[in-house]
């Protein structure tokens, strides 16, 4: 039964003013149900306030043989996080 | 008085505990491991209402009994829940149809004992009512799912709700004692619930495109002890083993 239900990807929010993050995945035949089924499958042990569910075939991910030139080339990079540059005395509050 | 709301507490404890052990024997093979889990849930949320009942319930017993004593060294006929929930499962259908029925009506009793003039019954109403409303809403969705699914589904929840329709009277059913905690603001008077219960049902079935089944003959007594031979072998399983090593701890 289980098998002829789509798969759905759970994100839980653990408390209000926190995102959304991924939790795992149930099956199921329609949203409504994959909102009960992530409820009682992910929050029962008080883990969230608030749930989203997804159909996993609606997720478009990336490549993983991509990921060479995807994400290697900010590897070198360093210059792009704020706290590569030097700030004169001068200013402040930044 | 004490002795009537002594009996009152195990007819509210007894439901949620025997109907919570029926729901267990679903764990391992529930259609699906989503569902396995949320019928574990129900079990789960049932079992932790028969402890507060019967927990109180021995209190005003003052007979050194506590909940576990109560619920586990108690025979067949000192139990007081009502007949619906001790039925077999069945298929998934059937019990969802069982579940229907007894969580609309535990939704409708718990919303009045949330102010009952009893004020810990109304602390453990108060508790319970919002497990129960979820109880009652997923209950009534497979209700609908199933009876406006497939042929085969259609037919399994129309057997399943024909089963439980024969236990109606008794899960409302009052007697003296009861009617007296009801004049006291304490017990809920199930008669003025039974309106409200069937309206609720007679609209979920409306949505699942069933009809309301006729009222059969009524089976009665398990208020008084008078119960069908299903709940002898589940008490059976339930108790053996804290009869086996009375005391023993883990």
């Amino acid at each position: 039964m289980s098998k002829d239900w789509p798969l759905w990807e759970v994100f839980v929010r653990a408390r209000g003013g926190l995102e959304h993050r991924h939790a795992g995945s149930v099956h199921a035949p329609d949203a409504e149900l994959a909102l009960r089924h992530a409820r009682d499958t992910y929050t029962r042990r008080m883990e969230g306030v608030s749930l989203w569910v997804v159909r996993s075939a609606d997720i478009v991910a990336s490549d993983p043989d991509q990921a060479g030139e995807l994400f290697e080339p900010a590897a070198s990079k360093v210059y792009r996080h704020p706290t590569f540059y030097d700030l004169p005395d001068a200013v402040k509050h930044m | 008085m004490n002795d009537l709301l002594f009996q009152y507490l195990l007819r509210l404890g007894d439901d949620s505990l025997i109907l919570g052990q029926r729901l267990c024997e679903w764990c391992g093979h529930a259609p699906t491991i989503e569902v396995d889990l949320s019928l574990s849930n129900l079990a789960l949320d049932l079992i932790g209402q028969a402890t507060l009942f019967l927990g109180y319930a021995g209190e005003v017993e003052s007979g050194g009994r506590d909940a576990d004593a109560l619920a586990f060294h108690r025979d067949a006929e000192d139990f007081r829940n009502c007949l619906l929930v001790e039925q077999p499962n069945g298929d998934f259908a059937r019990t969802m149809a069982r579940q229907f029925l007894f969580s609309s009506y535990q939704l409708a009793l718990l919303d009045r004992l949330c102010s009952s003039a009893d004020g810990r019954i109304a602390e453990i109403a108060a508790k319970a009512v919002k497990e129960v409303r979820y109880h009652a809403d997923l209950a009534a969705d497979w209700v609908v799912r199933l009876g406006d699914g497939t042929a085969e589904s259609r037919g399994r929840m129309i057997e399943g709700l024909d089963d439980c329709w024969r236990f109606l009277d008794d899960l409302f059913a009052m007697d003296d004692g009861e009617r007296a905690l009801a004049a006291a603001g304490i017990a809920a008077d199930k008669a003025a619930l039974r309106p409200l219960v069937q309206g609720r049902v007679e609209q979920v079935l409306r949505q699942a495109t069933l009809s309301m089944p006729g009222l059969p003959w009524q089976v009665t007594g398990g208020r008084t002890g008078r119960h069908s031979e299903h709940l002898s072998r589940l008490l059976a399983e339930m108790q053996v083993l804290p009869r086996a090593h009375p005391g023993a701890r883990w």
